[in-house]
């Protein structure tokens, strides 16, 4: 970072040819706001006329409800944001989340609180270590190598548990079960998760080479950046998140539930993708899968405030639409951002 | 006598010594030495294939070489990814914008060395230093939009702001003006002087000679992965530049004819052109380009690399978005310019890149020949087998297309048949006019005479062909006239007995003033330094 050896002017500031005046253009300017911040835009009218319409969605009790039963299982889409801007995709974080509960209650079980902490940390670092490895230096296909770990890790969680017939219990007085219990806990450590998730992407160098990497890979190792590195920590971290989450629920729920978190890999890509981040890589902010998040989880309450005798078959559809909307909305938009 | 040990230059930074490097049994650097000394600008030319972009990747780790040694700062170096080199001091500006185009653009000017505070990125001063930094090179932007909103000449400062930013001793700048407005490339030059009174060393890459001539010191002439000359840019003729890359001898003149060309056909020189391009202009590429094809002509298109050849083909078929003029076909003005449009005009092109442009490998060769012409061939949707056949077979007939039968794989075959595969696919749409884009290139002598015959004889037929081939003898022996480009304009036209290696190379010599139809002999002496730089700038900007 040398002092550049150009004197102070070579040619006066504003006649250059490429001066293209400072700011952009309005249209331009507000379809990427509206990429940035569409879904905060979105949650704030669904809440509103939610707000307006029904009494019950703005009480505290409809809203703690939201965010304390929700919270950890935002901790996937948080991991998957930092995957998908690289251009990739995890799809073993619902396993590792199942996996990461019956760990954490296995080690409250047999160990206390810091085997029930540290032991899903352990296996989901190491899970998304190995699948960043077989993706960043053997050059595989994350949709394949993730595929491959969404069944692997189910398949040691029935392992683990002989196919169910065990069940792990967090002992009713372990310090374990504070830290998923009520609201307050669950949100504040959520919050400052992606909080420093945030800072992680937007203040750091590797947040700044995960974007490059995911904007494009060939300049990203053309100018020098840890390329391949940057891939096993973001399939690592991913892992790590995905068994955290799953251990936090599991001090939530006081034990480790075999059938949970299938699909959850689904969800999470959605949150991600709503809050703007493109799945092709390149762009994307943890803002945004805040929104993101808060958004499908405010449309889940209305819809199983309101159409609850349909049943959550309806909430998959109603997901599934929002993505598609939200899918369309970005190829519109990157068009106009191109055509000018 | 005062025995003296030969002693290293003194003052080189970067010295290539012996370097070899083949892939895939094709040697593409052969004993390459290459000495780059401190605070020099040293001219790195030679055609395509020549093996500068091999040497250029070898340089900065990219590549390893098979053989020899790379000496950088006075130490034996061996690079193993960009990444090393780039952090012993060696900068590379690539010809693609190699940047991300969705970050901002200070980020893009900072990545991997961000000015940090309390270990975050301090991004109010990345944008301050980043918005100063820029404006020294002329691009005065809000440097938080995204990189992709500039233009590209912007984009390519941007690299090129960052490329010197580093502690660099070395920057490669491979075609840094290929995309660059006349007056950023007077701001680059600036740079590049500027980098110079500070002793950093520059590799400049490029096809104008001018630009060479203006900013180098030094050249070195590179040809079939081989050096064939280092020396002092002054006092070098261009003619000498010339033939020095294309492999000739301006002096010899030789009239054997190492080509299957019928040199005793007789071109039709009358009658309403077949193909009639008119004042085609492509941003930065081509400015005012004409030409016509008479039915049954075989109009060469000379120049050297990045003259516009392929651009001119382009821009004909509507494959390029050309700003003005316009094409006539059989009289008849394209009103819609695309390459549909072209082929229902009875306009085709045959590639340069068959592997990306045109051949479908995985399909069997009827499929590749009868894919254009399916819509001709289906009734209400289904394609009549029987007709397929009969095509295949006649144009698999005619080109003598060697293949184990319509079935074979496109994939398995020779490049020479899979570019009569190509051919036979557009021929199967009876054009008026063909635009043949280096259609020898990669393919084995004797395949290579085949094709040469056809294009013969396809003109014989009353075709009009547009030939563009880097291989001089091709062009002047295949060729009934020679429309000669330089930096995207027509300087010149060689027709009968003007075709000739000689007039060619001489045509290619000239400088941008001089522009006198078919004008050999003393052109080349007198070299005019910057000439056409000055021409550019008479030009309104765009």
């Amino acid at each position: 970072m040398s002092p550049t050896v150009l004197p102070s002017t070579t040619t006066p500031a504003g006649t250059g040819p490429a001066a293209q005046g400072a700011r952009l253009p309005l249209r331009e300017r507000l379809a990427g706001q509206i990429q940035h911040r569409g879904a905060l835009a979105v949650l704030v009218l669904v809440a509103a006329i939610a707000s307006a319409t029904s009494a019950t969605f703005p009480t505290w009790s409809n809203i703690s409800s939201i965010l304390g039963n929700n919270a950890f299982v935002w901790l996937l889409a948080l991991g998957m944001t930092f995957v998908i801007i690289t251009g990739g995709i995890d799809l073993s974080v619902g396993s590792m989340y199942a996996l990461g509960g019956v760990l954490g209650a296995y080690g409250a079980q047999t160990g206390g609180t810091w085997l029930a902490i540290l032991l899903p940390l352990a296996v989901g670092a190491a899970w998304g270590t190995v699948q960043g490895l077989l993706i960043a230096r053997a050059g595989m296909a994350p949709f394949i190598v993730t595929l491959a770990g969404l069944l692997g890790a189910r398949g040691l969680l029935q392992a683990v548990t002989r196919e169910g017939a065990t069940t792990y219990l967090v002992p009713a007085g372990s310090w374990f079960r504070n830290l998923g219990a009520g609201v307050w806990t669950p949100v504040v450590l959520v919050a400052v998760l992606f909080a420093l998730g945030g800072l992680l992407l937007t203040r750091t160098r590797f947040g700044a080479a995960l974007t490059a990497l995911g904007g494009n890979e060939n300049a990203a190792v053309l100018m020098g950046l840890p390329v391949a590195r940057a891939k096993v920590l973001v399939y690592l971290l991913s892992g790590t998140l995905a068994a955290a989450a799953g251990a936090l629920g599991s001090a939530r729920l006081g034990s480790g539930v075999t059938t949970i978190g299938v699909g959850y890999e689904l969800t999470a890509i959605s949150a991600v993708v709503i809050g703007g981040t493109l799945l092709t890589g390149g762009s994307g902010s943890i803002g945004g899968t805040v929104s993101g998040v808060l958004l499908l989880a405010v449309i889940h309450n209305l819809i199983d405030h309101y159409f609850s005798q349909y049943g959550s078959a309806f909430t998959d559809t109603v997901n599934g639409a929002f993505l598609a909307l939200v899918v369309l909305l970005q190829t519109l938009l990157s068009r106009t951002q191109q055509l000018s | 006598m005062v025995q003296q040990a030969p002693v290293p230059v003194p003052d080189s930074v970067l010295e290539v010594a012996g370097v070899d490097k083949s892939f895939a049994g094709v040697h593409a650097l052969i004993g390459v030495h290459f000495t780059l000394r401190q605070g020099e600008v040293h001219a790195l030319i030679g055609e395509n294939g020549a093996g500068k972009s091999t040497l250029i990747k070898v340089m900065t780790g990219v590549y390893r070489p098979d053989a020899g040694r790379i000496r950088f700062a006075g130490r034996d170096r061996e690079f193993r990814n960009p990444l090393e080199a780039q952090a012993a001091g060696i900068s590379t500006i690539y010809q693609e914008v190699n940047l991300v185009p969705l970050m901002s653009v200070a980020r893009n000017l900072y990545l991997g060395r961000e000015p940090r505070r309390l270990g975050l990125v301090d991004v109010r001063r990345m944008n301050r230093d980043a918005a100063a930094e820029l404006r020294r090179f002329g691009v005065d932007t809000d440097v938080t939009r995204p990189l992709r909103t500039l233009g590209l000449g912007a984009q390519q400062m941007v690299a090129l702001a960052r490329a010197v930013q580093v502690d660099a001793r070395v920057v490669i700048m491979d075609e840094p003006t290929s995309s660059l407005e006349p007056r950023e490339v007077d701001t680059l030059f600036e740079v590049i002087r500027r980098l110079k009174d500070h002793g950093i060393a520059v590799v400049y890459v490029s096809h104008r000679l001018d630009e060479l001539y203006a900013v180098c010191d030094r050249v070195t002439v590179m040809r079939d992965g081989a050096v064939v000359h280092t020396g002092e840019i002054a006092g070098l003729e261009r003619l000498k530049l010339i033939s020095l890359m294309l492999g000739r001898e301006p002096a010899t003149v030789r009239e054997e004819g190492a080509t299957a060309f019928d040199a005793d056909r007789d071109a039709a020189t009358e009658g309403r052109p077949a193909l009639r391009a008119t004042q085609l202009n492509v941003r930065h590429r081509l400015h005012g380009v004409s030409l016509d094809i008479r039915p049954g002509e075989v109009v060469g298109l000379g120049g050297l690399l990045g003259a516009g050849r392929s651009e001119t083909a382009k821009a004909i078929i509507g494959a390029l978005a050309a700003d003005g003029g316009s094409v006539e076909v059989d009289g008849t003005v394209l009103r819609r310019r695309s390459p549909a449009a072209a082929m229902r005009a009875g306009v085709v092109m045959l590639a340069e890149d068959r592997k990306a442009e045109g051949i479908i490998p995985s399909l069997s060769v009827r499929e590749n020949i009868a894919l254009a012409a399916l819509p001709r061939l289906s009734r209400a949707g289904l394609v009549s087998q029987a007709k397929q056949d009969e095509l295949v077979r006649f144009f698999m007939d005619r080109l003598r297309i060697k293949a184990s039968g319509p079935d074979q794989r496109v994939g398995d075959l020779s490049g020479g048949n899979q570019q009569k595969v190509l051919l036979a696919r557009w021929l199967c749409l009876q054009p008026k006019v063909l635009l043949l884009d280096e259609p020898t290139r990669g393919i084995d002598v004797g395949a290579k005479a085949e094709v040469q015959a056809l294009i013969n004889e396809l003109a014989g037929d009353g075709l009009g062909v547009l030939l563009i081939s880097s291989e001089l003898e091709e062009l002047i022996e295949g060729s009934d006239r020679v429309v000669v480009l330089k930096d995207g304009r027509v300087v010149g036209e060689l027709a009968g007995d003007q075709v000739s290696e000689d007039a060619l190379l001489g045509a290619l010599a000239q400088d941008g003033q001089d522009r006198q139809v078919g004008q050999v002999g003393q052109v080349g002496q007198d070299r005019q330094v910057g000439q056409d730089r000055q021409d550019h700038d008479k030009e309104p900007q765009s």
